[in-house]
């Protein structure tokens, strides 16, 4: 097995080499690069380890879920601060730097994908791996496989990330990465699959526990979404291009089925996955009902599918996938509200605690606003609101109450619950940091919000307006200038929400390395329940 | 609400949980996807739609590669001020051979479906190499170094065999020829009509005025055409599509 692993590290080391060689452009050929130290520093370390026994592990494996709770707070900061220079570029295009690395077309998907699969991503591999062995009361099945999985979605963000700013890009949104990135986020992927569904498999509880059917279920859409949505062809084995396998109004429904699925699993099913954990841990409380639970995660799975014509309404997509979208997805509220009546109603009794948890209070913010995004996503999937909505900054605002508001909070509460767990610290640092970050993150999600409304709805009315004579009224220049204001205030929004997120990396860095006692011994981590 | 005792065996078996998740996120996307390649009224049957010609296709490349479609459209649709604002709404047929597709989904400035031959060549290399010399509120990047990016025909006849792999109808002339196509859309000297020939309302024409063959000149190549293929004349919509 050892000699079997090195073999391949020193195939792909060569490989990688003679890729490098020839590649095509030189994007491809510093990822070339890229792979090539990285396997060959696997390899001198494998090769270090050879013939040492292996001591047999035994407890909970959360050394994988530290480095995935120290990898999502530095994604987070940086995916915001992103956010908050393309925000700006907005304002002040000076800001672009007239390089080819630092233009807005090039910083926007770093943005996404940092914020979405860099923080998201990293969150929701962490949060599962140590929810998934809390609620099986097993060790991670697969040994190694873990940081496999972790090291592996590394290189990917990597990998994806340079290769934005070297504008290697297959242009579907929030599938960007080309053919190579995406044969080895399939390769990670299904390995996570492996460790996740292993560990469920070997678990002493009679029952799966409900966050992880919600995991489950989301592990398993993504693989499929990701397949399917990138199904394309190499321009060249040693060239970063390739086309896609379809084209026009197939590849329109296609990536678009893939787009909102990534929201509907990727950022709905697996962080309400978290929700069903660290919700009823930190109320102390079980969850509000079990029935609702079932109904609402099948209907949810089922019809979230379903919905993705809704990206597509009024464009060249023919008018009955264009009708079943809207349908869905205004079918979507109820399983939706599900959720979130199932983790608000789980605070009964508990309500009280509001007043002196502030992790608490920001899941409930959380799971607020994952009912308001929720429901305003369907009222804008209805055809006439979107002929409005559609192609403006409205749909920016509804994304970032999504991503700031339901992932954002939860991910910080999550990062807030485990740090002084993992770290075996009584307590986090500073609970008055926490009440800090949780109000400079709702004051920039509503400034952010807000503007965006007005902007979005402002430009739609201005697009479609036309005088008595049946002209139009404004010219598209007009929208811009007058949208300036609001773009201002939105940049705001996110620098606030942004050193609400600085705030908390100090604070769980103070509370990691030892500002506070050291718990006498690691109690939270012999039971399982 | 009896049915729910019977969960107990599904939350109890990971394999049938897998299998059932699986099984019910994959028919919403099998019943809506799949019909669009075979239902014939998907995509409208009218003249003049073709392949990109080689320099339109590496300028689309140059187009995806700095995410243009990031805020510029390309898919009017059939409301009232659209029409009025960008020209005929948007057909189905006019992507057909985009892989991928380009439709976008937002207006951080206007669309670009039919943005071919509405500006002269000056007009866009000003645009793109300074958007506020031209647009003073503009809030576009700017694009000088496209200026600067020299292309060769060297990686263009791949490009245009990985398409018509997957689909687009390249013929065997149109990939032998691709490189000297490629150089003779910028030399309105150079025998030019058989690419033409190939590539119908194909523009032949210095697009960015300078002696070298840039990336600029494939971008506007590009922008220049989009939109102007289809003849509308031959265009009946289908009150059933």
């Amino acid at each position: 097995m050892e000699i079997f692993k090195l073999v391949v590290l020193a195939f792909i080391t060569i490989f990688a080499a003679m890729a490098a060689n020839f590649g095509h452009d030189w994007p491809y050929t510093i990822h070339a690069l890229i792979v090539m130290v990285v396997a060959f520093f696997v390899f001198i370390r494998e090769l270090q380890h050879v013939g040492v026994p292996k001591s047999i592990e035994t407890g909970y494996q959360d050394d994988v879920v530290k480095a995935g709770v120290i990898a999502t707070s530095f994604w987070g900061v940086v995916g915001l601060l992103v956010g908050v220079v393309i925000a700006f570029q907005l304002v002040f295009p000076a800001l672009n730097l007239d390089y080819s690395f630092t233009t807005f077309g090039r910083l926007r998907p770093l943005h996404t994908s940092a914020v979405i699969f860099a923080f998201g991503g990293n969150a929701l591999i962490a949060t599962s791996f140590y929810i998934v062995q809390r609620t099986s009361a097993a060790r991670l099945w697969g040994g190694n496989l873990c940081w496999f999985v972790f090291w592996g979605y590394q290189l990917f963000i990597v990998l994806a990330a340079t290769g934005y700013l070297m504008g290697v890009t297959q242009s579907k949104e929030y599938a960007e990465p080309e053919w190579y990135v995406d044969i080895w986020l399939t390769v990670v992927w299904l390995s996570y699959l492996a460790v996740f569904l292993g560990t469920i498999i070997k678990r002493k509880e009679p029952h799966i526990y409900v966050a992880n059917w919600f995991f489950l279920s989301f592990i398993v859409t993504v693989a499929m979404l990701h397949v399917v949505n990138n199904l394309s062809l190499p321009v060249s084995l040693f060239g970063s291009k390739s086309v896609q396998l379809f084209a026009g109004v197939q590849d329109a429904l296609t990536q678009w089925w893939y787009g909102h699925n990534a929201v509907g699993f990727f950022l709905t099913s697996g962080f309400l996955g978290m929700m069903y954990y660290f919700v009823p841990k930190q109320a102390n409380r079980p969850v509000f009902s079990y029935k609702l639970s079932i109904i609402h995660f099948w209907a949810l799975t089922f019809l979230y599918i379903w919905a993705g014509p809704h990206h597509l309404l009024y464009t060249a997509l023919p008018d009955w996938a264009q009708t079943l979208g809207m349908v869905f997805s205004i079918m979507l509220w109820m399983p939706s509200w599900g959720g979130m009546i199932n983790g608000l109603m789980t605070l009964n009794g508990a309500w009280d605690k509001l007043r002196t948890d502030p992790i608490l209070k920001m899941m409930v913010l959380s799971l607020a606003f994952y009912g308001m995004s929720t429901f305003e996503g369907p009222v804008m999937a209805i055809k006439v609101v979107n002929s409005l909505s559609h192609y403006t900054d409205w749909t920016i605002g509804h994304v970032h109450s999504g991503a700031l508001g339901w992932n954002g909070m939860i991910t910080f509460a999550a990062l807030y619950y485990l740090t002084p767990r993992l770290w075996g610290r009584d307590k986090l640092y500073s609970l008055s940091m926490v009440n800090w970050h949780f109000w400079l993150a709702t004051i920039g999600i509503v400034l952010y919000a807000a503007s965006l409304w007005v902007s979005g709805i402002m430009e739609g009315l201005m697009w479609r307006e036309v005088d008595a004579q049946g002209f139009l009224v404004n010219s598209f220049a007009d929208t811009i200038t007058a949208k300036m204001p609001l773009y201002i205030l939105r940049g705001i929004g996110g620098i606030l929400y942004l050193v609400g997120a600085i705030i908390m990396c100090v604070n769980l860095w103070l509370t990691a390395t030892g500002a506070v006692s050291r718990k006498p011994n690691a109690a939270d981590a012999v039971p399982a329940e | 609400m009896s049915f729910l005792r019977h969960h107990k065996k599904i939350e109890t078996n990971a394999t049938l949980l897998l299998v059932l998740c699986l099984v019910v996120v994959s028919i919403g996307g099998i019943v809506e996807i799949a019909p669009l390649f075979y239902i014939e009224s998907t995509i409208e049957k009218v003249k003049g739609m073709r392949p990109y010609s080689p320099l339109e296709l590496a300028g689309r490349n140059v187009y995806i590669r700095e995410g243009c479609h990031l805020c510029h459209s390309q898919m009017i649709r059939p409301l009232r001020d659209e029409v009025e604002r960008y020209g005929h709404y948007s057909l189905a047929v006019e992507s057909i051979y985009d892989h991928p597709f380009q439709w976008g989904s937002k207006r951080t400035g206007p669309d670009l479906a039919r943005v071919g031959a509405r500006y002269s060549d000056e007009w866009h290399v000003d645009h793109l190499t300074n958007p506020r010399s031209v647009v003073p509120v503009s809030i576009m990047p700017k694009y000088r170094f496209l200026l600067e990016n020299k292309l060769d025909s060297a990686d263009i006849k791949a490009v245009l065999v990985a398409n018509r792999r997957v689909g687009v109808p390249y013929t065997d002339e149109m990939i032998e020829n691709a490189a000297s196509d490629f150089e003779v859309q910028v030399d309105p000297d150079g025998d030019w009509e058989d690419m033409t020939a190939r590539y119908p309302k194909a523009q032949v024409r210095n697009f960015d005025g300078q002696d070298d063959l840039t990336e600029m000149d494939a971008l506007i190549a590009y922008l220049q055409m989009l939109g102007t293929l289809v003849d509308f004349s031959t265009f009946t919509p289908d009150a059933s599509r």
